[in-house]
C-alpha cells in the first residue's frame, strides 16, 4: 500500500505554471528525494502536499483519503509534518519551547485546566519536557535546551526544526533543504539524522541541492524541471538519466 | 534570590507582586492615593488580559475600551434597571462580552498587521457610538449612576475597600497569565507569533488559539469594566472611546510586550505619570508623549524586558 500517492496534480500561479500534471506515489518506510535546478518547483510540491496551497487542479491521497484544500494543522493531526527551507522557527521561545510546541497534539490543551494549572498540565508538561530534551539530544542539540532560539546559530536552527516535526510524531516527514547552508561535516551529520529518523518505520521526502546526500541516502528519487517529472528511480537510474544530466549541466 | 530570578516569572515574580500590592498602601498619605491606586490596579488587570492578546499572541486590538465599556455598561443597567445582584450582572455582562469577542473575533482575527488594526478599531468605535446614542437603555453622552457593589449583602465601600478587591484581582489575573503561558495553550499562542506557518504544521489550529485569546482579554476587559462602574458610581461612554484604547496599547507596549510583569508596570506608570506630571500643566500631554517617544527609541522591547536583558548582561560581563 502507497503512503502518499499524488495524481495528475497542477498548480498555477497567475498563468504560470508552477507544477504541472504531476503524478508519483511514495511508499512507507522509505526515503524520497525530490531533486531538480532552482524553480522547478519542488518547494511548490511540498507547500501543496502539506496544505501550505491549495492545488489548482489534481488530487493528493494520503492512505487513500483526499487531501488537497486540508489545512496544514489537519495534515499534523493525519500523521504529516515539515521543516521549511527558510526557517520558520519561533524565535520569541527557547529551543526546547519550540520542540514542545511541535508535541502540541499529544499535549492537553484544554483550557480551563490550563489557566488554572491543574496538576495533570503540569505532569504532562515535565514528561514532554524530558521527551522534548531526549528528541533534541537525537538531532544533536542537545546543548541548547532553554537557550532562545533566537540566539542559535543556523546548522542548530535547521537541526531544531527536525526536532519540533519529530515532536510531533510524525508518519510522513517533509524535509525541505535540511542540509542548505551547512558545511560538509554538518552535512553529513544530517545524514545521519536522517537515517536514523528513517529506520524508526517514519516515511522521509526530502527536497535537498546537496547530490552527494540524496544519491548517499534515498530510496527514491524524483527529478522535477519547469514543474514537470523529468525522471524517477533509484539513485542509479536517476544519475544515469541524460535528462537531469541536461537539466543541471544546463545543456540542450 | 537575587535580582533576575526575582523578575523571572513564577519563582518569586508572583510573590513580589503579591508583597508590593500588599505593602504600598503603607505609603499612601491620604485616601487621593487609594482612588489613583485603584485606577492603576484596574489597568494593570486589563493590560495582563491585553497583554496575552498583543505581547504573547502577536495580534492587536485597538477597541479593548470597547469592551470594557460593555461590561461597566451591562452591569450598570443590569444591576440598575433590572435589579440584577451584582456579581450576577459582572458574571452576565463578562458571558455576553465574550460570545461577542467570539463572534466578531473569528472573521476579523483572519486579518494581519494594519488591516487587523482598522477592524478592531471599528468594533470600538461602533461600541462607543452605540453607548452614546442608545440614551433609552444608556444615558446617552450624559452618563449613568451606577449602584454600590454588594457581595452577600455586604457593600465594597470606600477607596480602601476597592484597593483591596483590585489587588487581589490583579494578582489572580497574573497568576492565570503565567498559567496560561507556560501551558501547552501558551506555547501554541505564542507560537502563532513566531511563525503561523510554523504552528499550523506542527498541528496547532491558529485561528482557533487568535480566537480564543482575543476572547479572553475581552472577558479580562469586561470584568474590569464592571468593577469600575462599580467603584466610580457613575460612567460615561468614553470610557469606551477611541482613546482610551490607544492608552492600553500604550501601557502594553511601553512596561514590555510578552511580560506579564511588565504590562503591569506600564499600566501602573502611565495611570501614574499623569498625576505626577500635574505641575506641568499646559504641557502635561507634551511631557508624556515625549517620556514614551523615549522609551520606544531607546527601549523598543518596553520597559522590563529591557531592564531584564540588561541585568543578563551585567551578570554575563561579572
Amino acid at each position: 500500500m502507497t503512503l502518499l500517492r499524488i495524481e495528475s496534480l497542477s498548480k498555477e500561479f497567475g498563468g504560470v505554471h508552477a507544477i504541472e500534471d504531476l503524478s508519483f506515489v511514495i511508499n512507507p518506510g522509505t526515503i524520497h528525494s525530490i531533486i531538480g535546478p532552482n524553480g522547478a518547483g519542488k518547494t511548490t510540491l511540498f507547500n501543496l502536499i502539506t496544505g501550505v496551497y491549495t492545488p489548482t487542479s489534481g488530487r493528493i491521497l494520503l492512505d487513500d483519503h483526499d487531501i488537497a484544500g486540508k489545512r496544514p494543522f489537519e495534515l499534523a493531526r493525519l500523521g504529516m509534518s515539515r521543516t521549511f527551507q527558510n526557517l520558520q522557527v519561533f524565535f520569541n521561545m527557547t529551543a526546547l519551547e519550540n520542540v514542545m510546541v511541535g508535541h502540541h497534539l499529544h499535549l492537553d490543551r484544554r483550557f480551563l485546566p490550563s489557566l488554572f494549572r491543574l496538576p495533570a498540565i503540569a505532569r504532562r508538561d515535565a514528561e514532554a519536557r524530558a521527551h522534548c530534551l531526549e528528541l533534541m539530544a537525537f538531532v544533536g542539540i542537545g546543548r541548547y535546551g532553554d537557550a532562545d532560539a533566537a540566539s542559535m546559530p543556523y546548522g542548530a536552527l535547521k537541526r531544531l526544526e527536525i526536532a519540533r516535526a519529530l515532536a510531533a510524531r510524525p508518519r510522513l516527514l517533509l524535509l525541505d533543504e535540511p542540509a542548505a547552508g551547512l558545511n560538509a561535516t554538518e552535512s553529513r551529520e544530517i545524514d545521519e539524522v536522517i537515517k536514523k529518523v528513517a529506520a524508526t518505520g517514519v516515511t522521509v521526502v526530502l527536497v535537498e541541492h546537496d547530490m552527494k546526500m540524496v544519491m548517499g541516502i534515498s530510496d527514491h528519487i524524483l527529478a522535477l524541471d519547469y514543474g514537470r517529472k523529468l525522471a524517477e528511480g533509484t539513485p542509479a537510474q536517476v544519475r544515469a538519466n541524460q535528462d537531469v544530466v541536461a537539466a543541471y549541466l544546463g545543456a540542450h | 534570590m537575587n535580582a533576575a530570578m526575582m523578575l523571572a516569572p513564577r519563582t518569586g515574580g508572583l510573590a513580589a507582586l503579591a508583597l508590593v500590592v500588599s505593602l504600598a498602601p503603607l505609603t499612601f498619605p491620604n485616601a487621593y492615593f487609594y482612588d489613583v491606586a485603584v485606577n492603576a490596579l484596574f489597568n494593570a488587570v486589563v493590560c495582563v488580559g491585553l497583554n496575552l492578546l498583543v505581547g504573547y499572541g502577536g495580534q492587536i486590538s485597538l477597541g479593548h475600551a470597547g469592551f470594557f465599556a460593555l461590561g461597566a455598561y451591562g452591569s450598570a443597567i443590569l444591576t440598575g434597571t433590572y435589579g440584577v445582584p451584582p456579581v450576577a450582572a459582572l458574571a452576565a455582562s463578562a458571558a455576553a462580552v465574550g460570545a461577542l469577542a467570539f463572534v466578531v473575533g473569528r472573521p476579523i482575527l483572519r486579518l494581519k498587521g494594519h488591516y487587523l488594526a482598522m477592524a478592531t478599531l471599528g468594533i470600538g468605535i461602533i461600541i462607543h457610538i452605540v453607548l452614546k446614542t442608545e440614551s433609552q437603555v444608556t444615558g446617552g453622552p450624559d452618563g449613568i449612576g451606577v449602584d454600590a457593589f454588594t457581595v452577600l449583602g455586604l457593600a465594597v465601600a470606600g477607596d480602601k475597600a476597592w484597593y483591596w478587591v483590585g489587588a487581589g484581582l490583579l494578582v489572580f489575573a497574573v497568576w492565570i497569565s503565567l498559567n496560561l503561558i507556560d501551558s501547552p495553550m501558551g506555547r501554541a499562542l505564542r507560537a502563532v507569533h513566531g511563525s503561523e506557518v510554523g504552528a499550523e504544521v506542527v498541528g496547532v489550529d491558529t485561528g482557533r488559539y487568535k480566537v480564543l485569546v482575543f476572547t479572553l482579554s475581552a472577558v479580562f476587559a469586561s470584568v474590569v469594566g464592571s468593577l469600575f462602574a462599580h467603584k466610580n458610581g457613575f460612567i460615561t461612554p468614553d470610557i469606551g472611546s477611541f482613546f482610551r484604547s490607544i492608552e492600553l496599547v500604550t501601557m502594553v507596549v511601553l512596561g514590555g510586550m510578552a511580560s506579564t510583569f511588565g504590562a503591569v508596570v506600564g499600566a501602573v506608570i502611565l495611570t501614574l505619570l499623569p498625576q505626577l506630571l500635574a505641575s506641568f500643566e499646559d504641557y502635561e500631554a507634551m511631557v508624556l508623549g515625549g517620556i514614551m517617544m523615549g522609551t520606544m527609541i531607546f527601549m523598543p522591547k518596553g520597559l522590563l524586558p529591557s531592564l531584564r536583558a540588561a541585568l543578563k548582561r551585567r551578570r554575563a560581563a561579572a
